[in-house]
């Protein structure tokens, strides 16, 4: 398997990241070059085998239905890049 | 030829938690923007999601309650986009191993029970809200909704109109507020349809669906899949080819508008959230849960019909609600198992009427269970006839006396039942009245009728109309 | 006071307690040399001197007010990837390089609590992601055995600012050897403990399900020290664990007699270079000698670690980082068109190449139709990996064998190759993926007197037998006291 540079162009925008297209001829070499290391898995029989997804073989431990966050919007919002009147403005968002 | 249309429905019913899904945020509606958006909400760097025991039981109440599976190990899952009013970029959803699994809820249009089907049930957090107001040409964005509990109910393909699938969101609507795990509040957003709408001809497969949003008020959904399958199946006419797609639908035009297509559908990139691990549901908790749950409706339902002899409508329109159905069995417990019926009639009928009048709920009615329980109990005894009945319902609604018989003493309504006394006071009648006696005599059957109407006149309403029938026709030797 | 640069935390403590120093001169010390050697080593990105030196006041405060405890008053250096609050918090990101925290991650309050003062924060690979410290976007820390040299990675800064004698201990994160690799590439001893062990709430999510904090140091004691005030449940964390509370110190001076050592085969095959397994092996005899005896045994499964990690991680991440996106924290492009126009340049502009290239590798494979071969796939590889490791412990008591292939390397050797870079990993990946324990400890040096490290590997929880372990050692070499010349 290897990628094509409209396969890339197609993740990068998937994943929301501006690529020019030298970069995305770099990446796409670089990133068959990984996937190639990476299909060597693909060799292996695991059938039956049950995916591992953490570490540790633990149920989810559960919260109490109770409210233990005040609010602290004025130091929340001094790292932001733009607000006002207590809303985080962003480009207009079209439906 | 005709076209079959097939409906199926996604619904969202916010949950009735005080703290958010993952974190301890506040969940309370209306609360100044980001005030409730904590490091969690706002998905600051390094932060990590703690499961709402709550939440979880919200769901496990569901799942009992239609009857569903419920999965022994639930899995959360990470569905993946952008979009402002989604601080992580992820939502926390459910996709492999969803709480409840299965399940059918069973509607009732025009008189004939239909079976819905559902598919899952998923527990997953709420996004935030934008505002489009304009902040100089941009979009605000409040983050006080996004964490707050989800449930995601999704029902197969099995209604057939605009009316069956509203029937299925009414149904839905009522049992979730009735189990206790939404409030319903619509205009609030609390519980809202996505509806899945294709056309095709009867004994074809399934035609190409097009998902209609955030639907959010039963009328809207009515209107929405009306005008949906008419745009559908002219396009078929019309030569045209059914697209996938979403589309939003118009409450002001009542049109629905393609927002994307299914080539600009987003590819979410599910997995299992690594933050968290699975949930474990046993035999012990669900029962547990159980235990705490009210009787369901459709059992009350069987009940009501049975021990009451309510007919299966009334037993249904009792059962619409908890505070309904609860009301009825508080005025049954006051008035008698035999007075069940009447009881049932007053509280669909006058109470009914009278709080949709004042766009009141039950539970502030001014007349409580047992005070209706007072009116149909001296309507039962010939205290009171059923037409004064009402008039001591209007008393008591506007806080004329404590209970029926305070009222019936107070303005003198007791029911005339001496003999003696309605006799006299037929006899003043027939006297005064010569003209109708012959009418009647001469065999004019509506004479009759205008005697008895002077009779109850002279009593002011007060005597038992059955009564006054029978002692006239005795006087008149009819 | 030049040997206080030198000492252990044990005689730090003691130092403390006896009143000979104070924190504020302890750290004043601290904050001089860094004042004086950063430049050269660029091992910690934010220095506050009137923050350090208020806390460090404030601890002595403490002291005077009869507190007592093994770290009050120590200053320690903290991985940049911790959020610590009113700190500029960046994880060696433009992206998020006006970030000032609004909180403190678990760790640090922890470490906060039992006296610990903060030095500043500690450079790193952007994000955690790399192996040689060269993808910060505040410029490659060097290594101080030679500054031609990269560190390791992606806890770079943290080894480094201990080798250069920069802090007395610091705080780390592995996620595929961020602990161990560079501490054996600078000479010093880190763990990195079982996965749940130590709270990630407040660390930065490179791949949530296989990152951990540990503790990085001069020795195996002061490890311990450190995780003892590290380690503990979290309940803001879903996957910290509930267990009792440990002393990890408990077992320091038990003797080695009857240790079972396993060797992996596979460690111990071609990849090794010559110098890093003629160490290791010296390090083994002197195992021997302390009354163990080694094993071979086998993790066939090892060899997928890296293609299998390489999928896991970058899948986790390309979601973890989906939240840097201008909208409530950290960058934004200056110009921009519409929404997507602003996510698309604010990611480009704000993560590096390095970075960006995990996020497309992850994107890809989770994406529609290729989650089952990719993502599934190396998730059920990663349960035979774990597997390899339930068999050896059958065995054998710890496994050992090399941290790194390699001593430390040059600059650039690597940085034009990803594949070679993440080969680099290759005897770490597989006890991240196991969610299991590791340690790495300096046994002596290579070619051009570059240190190298002994990896211990320990069954789930058996932290404190792995100090042990590596203290004994310690008691019969002086590798982990050397420092180095010209610094």
């Amino acid at each position: 398997m290897s990628l094509d540079l409209e396969q890339v162009q197609r993740i990068a925008r998937l994943a929301r990241i501006e690529i020019s297209p030298e970069e995305a001829a770099t990446a796409r070499d670089q990133l068959n070059g990984i996937f190639g290391l990476i299909e060597t898995m693909q060799a292996v029989d695991t059938t039956g085998i049950a995916p591992m997804s953490h570490a540790v073989d633990v149920v989810q431990r559960l919260r109490a239905d109770v409210v233990t966050e005040q609010n602290r919007r004025d130091a929340f919002q001094a790292v932001a890049p733009e607000t006002e009147a207590g809303l985080y403005l962003v480009p207009k968002v079209i439906e | 030829m005709k076209w079959e249309v097939v409906i199926g429905l996604e619904t969202h019913a916010q949950l009735q938690t005080k703290s958010k899904i993952f974190c301890g945020a506040s969940t309370a509606f209306g609360a100044e923007p980001n005030t409730q958006a904590d490091a969690v909400s706002l998905a600051l760097p390094g932060v990590l999601p703690v499961l709402n025991r709550e939440a979880v039981v919200c769901a496990i109440k569901f799942g009992l309650a239609i009857g569903a599976h419920i999965t022994d190990r639930s899995v959360f899952a990470r569905k993946n986009y952008f979009y402002p009013d989604l601080p992580k970029g992820y939502q926390i959803s459910q996709m492999d191993l969803p709480v409840v699994a299965g399940g059918a809820i069973t509607i009732n249009v025009d008189g004939a029970d239909k079976v819905v089907n559902l598919t899952r049930a998923h527990l997953e957090e709420d996004a935030g809200k934008s505002l489009h107001e304009d902040f100089h040409g941009k979009s605000g964005i409040d983050l006080n909704r996004a964490g707050t509990p989800l449930l995601e109910i999704v029902s197969e393909p099995d209604m057939r109109s605009a009316a069956e699938a509203v029937a299925y969101a009414k149904k839905l609507h009522e049992l979730v507020q009735w189990i206790g795990i939404c409030d319903g509040n619509m205009q609030e957003g609390s519980f809202r349809c996505d509806a899945n709408v294709s056309v095709r001809r009867p004994g074809e497969p399934y035609g190409t669906r097009r998902e209609i949003k955030n639907l959010n008020s039963f009328r809207f959904l009515e209107q929405a899949i009306n005008y949906e399958v008419q745009w559908q199946i002219n396009e078929i006419e019309e030569g045209r080819k059914i697209q996938q797609a979403t589309v939003l639908f118009d409450p002001d035009t009542g049109e629905t508008r393609m927002m994307r297509s299914k080539e600009d559908a987003h590819d979410y990139r599910y997995f299992p959230d690594p933050d968290l691990l699975p949930v474990e549901i046993t035999e012990a908790w669900k029962a547990e849960v159980k235990a705490g749950m009210p009787e369901l409706p459709q059992v009350m339902q069987q009940r009501f019909t049975g021990e009451y002899g309510l007919s299966a409508y009334d037993a249904g329109i009792i059962t619409s609600s908890r505070e309904m159905a609860q009301y009825f069995l508080d005025a049954v417990a006051a008035a008698g198992t035999a007075n069940a019926k009447l009881c049932a009639n007053w509280i669909q009928g006058e109470l009914a009427a009278r709080l949709n009048r004042e766009e009141r709920s039950i539970a502030d009615a001014p007349i409580k269970p047992a005070q209706l329980a007072g009116i149909v109990q001296r309507i039962v005894d010939n205290t009171i006839s059923n037409k004064i009945g009402r008039d001591v319902f209007d008393a008591l609604w506007n806080g004329e006396g404590k209970d029926a018989d305070a009222v019936i003493e107070a303005k003198g309504l007791k029911q005339i039942t001496d003999t003696g006394a309605i006799e006299a006071i037929i006899d003043e009648v027939l006297a005064a009245n010569s003209k109708s006696v012959e009418e009647f005599r001469a065999g004019k059957d509506k004479a009759f009728n205008a005697l008895v109407g002077q009779a109850m006149k002279a009593t002011k309403g007060k005597a038992n109309p059955q009564q006054v029938n029978d002692l006239l026709k005795k006087k008149l030797g009819a | 006071m030049s040997d206080l640069i030198n000492a252990s935390l044990s005689e730090l403590s003691a130092a403390l307690a006896a009143k000979q120093v104070s924190s504020v001169e302890l750290s004043t010390l601290f904050l001089d040399r860094i004042e004086k050697l950063n430049p050269i080593v660029n091992a910690y990105v934010t220095v506050d001197r009137a923050r350090t030196l208020a806390q460090a006041a404030e601890m002595d405060a403490r002291r005077a007010k009869g507190e007592t405890g093994p770290l009050l008053g120590i200053p320690f250096g903290h991985k940049d990837i911790f959020c610590t609050e009113g700190w500029l918090t960046t994880c060696g990101s433009k992206m998020l390089s006006n970030f000032v925290s609004p909180y403190d991650a678990t760790v640090v309050s922890k470490l906060k609590q039992a006296g610990v003062v903060t030095l500043g924060k500690l450079n790193m690979d952007e994000f955690a992601m790399g192996s040689s410290n060269e993808t910060s976007y505040f410029g490659p820390v060097k290594n101080p055995w030679d500054t031609k040299r990269v560190p390791g990675g992606s806890s770079g800064g943290s080894a480094a600012a201990i080798a250069a004698r920069l802090a007395p201990a610091v705080t780390g994160t592995d996620t595929g050897g961020s602990i161990r690799q560079p501490a054996a590439l600078c000479g010093l001893t880190g763990l990195k403990p079982t996965y749940g062990v130590c709270s990630r709430y407040g660390m930065i999510a490179f791949a949530s399900s296989l990152d951990q904090a540990g503790p990085m140091a001069k020795s195996a004691e002061d490890c311990a020290l450190m995780l003892n005030a590290m380690a503990g449940f979290d309940e803001r964390d879903s996957t910290s664990l509930q267990r009792e509370t440990e002393d990890y110190t408990r077992d320091l001076n038990k003797p080695l007699n009857g240790l079972r050592i396993g060797l992996p085969r596979e460690f111990f095959g071609e990849g090794m270079s010559a110098d890093v397994r003629a160490k290791v092996e010296e390090a083994l005899d002197q195992y021997r000698k302390l009354g163990a005896t080694t094993i071979e045994v086998s993790l066939p499964n090892s060899g997928l670690s890296v293609p299998a990690y390489y999928v896991i991680a970058p899948a986790e991440a390309s979601s973890n980082l989906s939240r840097f996106d201008g909208v409530r924290y950290g960058y934004r492009a200056p110009e921009y068109g519409n929404l997507d126009d602003m996510y698309a340049k604010t990611r480009a502009q704000g993560f590096g190449p390095e970075v960006k290239r995990r996020i497309l590798i992850g994107t890809y494979v989770l994406s529609h139709g290729y989650y089952d071969a990719y993502y599934l796939q190396a998730q059920k590889i990663r349960r035979l990996i774990a597997a390899d490791f339930v068999e050896a412990f059958k065995s054998c008591d710890v496994i050992m064998g090399p941290a790194s292939p390699d001593t430390a390397f040059a600059f650039g050797e690597k940085s034009g190759d990803p594949v070679k870079m993440y080969l680099s990993d290759i005897y770490t990946i597989s006890t991240n993926l196991a969610g299991l324990p590791g340690m790495s400890v300096p046994c002596g040096f290579g070619d051009h007197h570059l240190p190298v490290g002994l990896q211990i590997i320990g069954n789930y929880f058996e932290e404190a037998k792995m100090l042990n372990v590596a203290h004994q050692y310690q008691q019969v070499t002086n590798w982990h006291r050397e420092m180095p010349a010209g610094i």
